[in-house]
C-alpha cells in the first residue's frame, strides 16, 4: 500500500533552509531521515519543494485562466515537500511520520494512495 | 411439517446470528481490513441462509456455512467492482482455512483486534464506543444511541465515514503493541462496559441482552489475559461481575421489579461477589485507582450487605466524589446525589440533584426517578407525582414501569 507523508512547514522553517549546511539539524536530519527509509526499501518518492513564495495558483473561470501570486491555501504551515512510501499499514506509515524530522517542527500529514482512481486515469 | 422446519431454521439463524455476529464480522474484517464490507457480505449471508436452510436443512457448521457465503460475496463484489484485488487471493485462502474447521468453536476468535481497530488513534475518538458496539457486538443504532445518550441519527453517517476510513487507510488488524495499548484501551473499555450497560436495561425478557451481558463479561477475561498488568481492565471485569451477580434478584418470583436497597442478598450470586473481590484486590494491589476500580468499588460496597446486613452509604458517597473527579458523567452525577440523599436526607440529594445541568438529564430516566423518590420523602406529593410520570414515561421496561406507577400512588 501506498503513503504519501505530506510535509508542512511555516515561515521560519522554510527560512532555515538557507542557512542550513548538510551535516546540522535541519539538512542533516533530513539526509538520516532519507537514508533510512531507502535502507529500509520502503522509499517510492518524493521531492522537497521551494518556498511558498515561489507558488503560482491557477484557475479558470469564464474560459479564462485567472493566474494569481501565491499558493493555494493562504495558512501559517505550508506545503514543504512529499515522500511516497510503500508500507503494510496505516501504523507504519504512523511511525515514518513521526520519525520524519518535520512531525518535530511542523506537521506530516499522513493520506494513502488511491489505486482504484490511479487504475481509472491511467488505464 | 414444512412450516415447523421452515421456523427451526429461522430460529437457526437467528441464533447463529446473535450468537456469532461479531465474531464472523472480525473474521472477515481482519483478513480484508474492511469492515463495512465484512458486515455487508455477512447480512447477505445471512438472508441467503433464511431462503436455503429452510429448503436444504441447517447446514452441520452454521458458521462456516455464512463464512463461505459472505466470502463468497465479498469475491464476487471484488471481480464486479475490480477493485481491491489484492483481497481476492486472501479470500480463497480463507475458504479452505474455514471448511476444514468442523467445529465452529475451532475458529479464530479476532475480535480484540477488531476492537483495537475500532479504537484507533486515526479514528474520531467520538466514534470509537458506537463502532465496536456495532461491529464487534452487533448492537444496532438505536440501542447504541441508547447506551451513549445520543440520538441515533447522528451516529450512522460517522460510523459509515470511520468504516471507510479503515478500509481506506488500511489500518492493520492486530493486537497492537505494548506501546500502543494504553492510548486505545479506554475506548475499548467504555465500549465493553457500554455494551453491558445496554444488556442491564433490557435484563428482563429479551435472552438478546442477557448474552450481550455474558459477552462483555467474557471480553472483559480476554483483554486481563491478554493484558494482566492493567487494574483498569480487571477494574471493569470485577465491575461487571458484581452487577452480574445480582441480576437473578432484580426480579421477584412473579417477575416485578426490585430495586437493589430492597433485594434479598441470599439470591445474589456468591462465587460472583468472590471472583469480583479478587480482581478487584489484584487491581488495588497495581496502586493505580482508575473510573472502573472506583465504581467496582461502589458495588463492593452494595455486596458486602451479603455479610453484614447494611449498606455504608457514606462509603458509597465518598466514592461517588472520587469518581466524578476522575471520570465526570451524568449518571454518576444522579447516583451521587441519590447516595448523598441516603446519608443527609432527602433535602440534601435533592439540592445536589440540582446541580446538573437540567438539559442534560431531560431524558435520563434516572434522574426523574430519584427526583420522585426525594419528593415523596419530603411530602411533595404533586411534584412528586409529575417527577413519577415523567420517569414513567422514559422507562423502557414493563417492571420497572409497574413499580414507579405502584410507588407513585401508594
Amino acid at each position: 500500500m501506498l503513503y504519501a507523508l505530506l510535509i508542512y512547514e511555516n515561515q521560519a522553517d522554510f527560512a532555515r533552509r538557507a542557512a542550513s549546511v548538510e551535516t546540522d539539524e535541519y539538512v542533516g536530519a533530513w539526509r538520516k531521515y532519507y537514508q533510512a527509509m531507502v535502507e529500509s526499501g520502503i522509499y517510492v518518492g518524493g521531492h522537497p519543494l521551494d518556498v511558498p513564495e515561489t507558488a503560482t495558483t491557477v484557475r479558470l473561470s469564464d474560459n479564462k485562466s485567472q493566474i494569481q501570486d501565491g499558493p493555494y491555501a493562504n495558512t501559517k504551515e505550508q506545503l514543504g515537500g512529499f515522500t511516497l512510501l510503500e508500507l503494510p499499514s496505516l501504523d507504519a506509515a504512523l511511525e515514518w511520520a513521526a520519525r520524519c524530522p518535520a512531525a518535530s517542527y511542523g506537521a506530516v500529514e499522513v493520506r494513502p494512495v488511491t489505486s482504484e482512481m490511479e487504475r481509472r486515469i491511467t488505464n | 411439517m414444512k412450516g415447523r422446519t421452515d421456523e427451526q431454521a429461522h430460529r437457526a439463524v437467528e441464533a447463529v446470528a446473535r450468537e456469532s455476529y461479531g465474531r464472523l464480522v472480525a473474521l472477515l474484517a481482519t483478513r480484508t481490513r474492511d469492515v463495512a464490507g465484512a458486515e455487508d457480505s455477512l447480512g447477505d449471508a445471512l438472508l441467503a441462509a433464511l431462503t436455503t436452510w429452510p429448503r436444504d436443512g441447517i447446514p452441520k457448521n452454521p458458521q462456516a456455512w455464512l463464512l463461505t457465503a459472505a466470502r463468497n460475496r465479498l469475491t464476487d463484489h471484488a471481480r464486479h467492482q475490480q477493485v481491491h484485488d489484492h483481497n481476492v487471493p486472501i479470500l480463497q485462502l480463507m475458504t479452505r482455512e474455514f471448511e476444514e474447521i468442523a467445529d465452529p468453536d475451532a475458529l479464530p476468535d479476532e475480535r480484540l483486534k477488531l476492537l483495537f481497530v475500532c479504537a484507533h488513534p486515526a479514528i474520531d475518538p467520538q466514534i470509537h464506543t458506537p463502532l465496536m458496539l456495532q461491529t464487534v457486538l452487533g448492537l444496532d443504532a438505536v440501542a447504541i444511541g441508547r447506551a451513549m445518550l445520543v440520538a441515533p441519527r447522528t451516529i450512522g453517517q460517522r460510523l459509515v465515514r470511520a468504516k471507510a476510513k479503515i478500509r481506506k487507510t488500511q489500518i492493520a488488524f492486530e493486537i497492537p503493541t505494548p506501546d500502543q495499548i494504553p492510548p486505545r484501551l479506554e475506548a475499548v473499555l467504555n465500549a465493553i462496559y457500554a455494551a453491558y450497560g445496554n444488556s442491564w436495561e433490557d435484563a428482563t425478557a429479551d435472552p438478546r441482552f442477557a448474552e450481550l451481558g455474558q459477552e462483555a463479561i467474557w471480553l472483559a477475561r480476554v483483554l486481563g489475559e491478554q493484558i494482566p498488568e492493567d487494574p483498569e481492565v480487571r477494574g471493569l471485569l470485577a465491575l461487571m461481575l458484581y452487577c452480574e451477580a445480582r441480576r437473578p434478584a432484580r426480579r421477584s418470583a412473579d417477575g416485578r421489579f426490585v430495586p437493589l436497597s430492597e433485594q434479598d442478598a441470599n439470591d445474589w450470586l456468591m462465587p460472583m461477589i468472590d471472583e469480583a473481590e479478587s480482581e478487584l484486590a489484584a487491581a488495588a494491589q497495581m496502586q493505580r485507582p482508575g473510573r472502573f476500580q472506583i465504581e467496582a468499588a461502589i458495588q463492593s460496597v452494595h455486596a458486602e450487605r451479603a455479610h453484614t446486613g447494611r449498606t455504608e452509604w457514606t462509603a458509597i458517597a465518598a466514592f461517588y466524589d472520587q469518581l466524578m473527579q476522575v471520570a465526570p458523567s451524568i449518571g454518576g452525577a444522579v447516583a451521587r446525589a441519590a447516595a448523598y440523599a441516603e446519608v443527609r436526607g432527602p433535602e440534601a440529594g435533592l439540592a445536589l440533584l440540582d446541580q446538573i445541568d437540567p438539559q442534560a438529564v431531560i431524558f435520563y430516566q434516572p434522574n426523574w426517578a430519584v427526583r420522585a423518590h426525594l419528593l415523596q420523602q419530603l411530602d411533595r406529593t404533586q411534584e412528586a407525582a409529575r417527577a413519577f410520570d415523567r420517569a414513567i414515561g422514559l422507562s423502557e421496561d414493563d417492571a420497572v414501569r409497574a413499580f414507579l406507577t405502584e410507588h407513585r400512588d401508594h
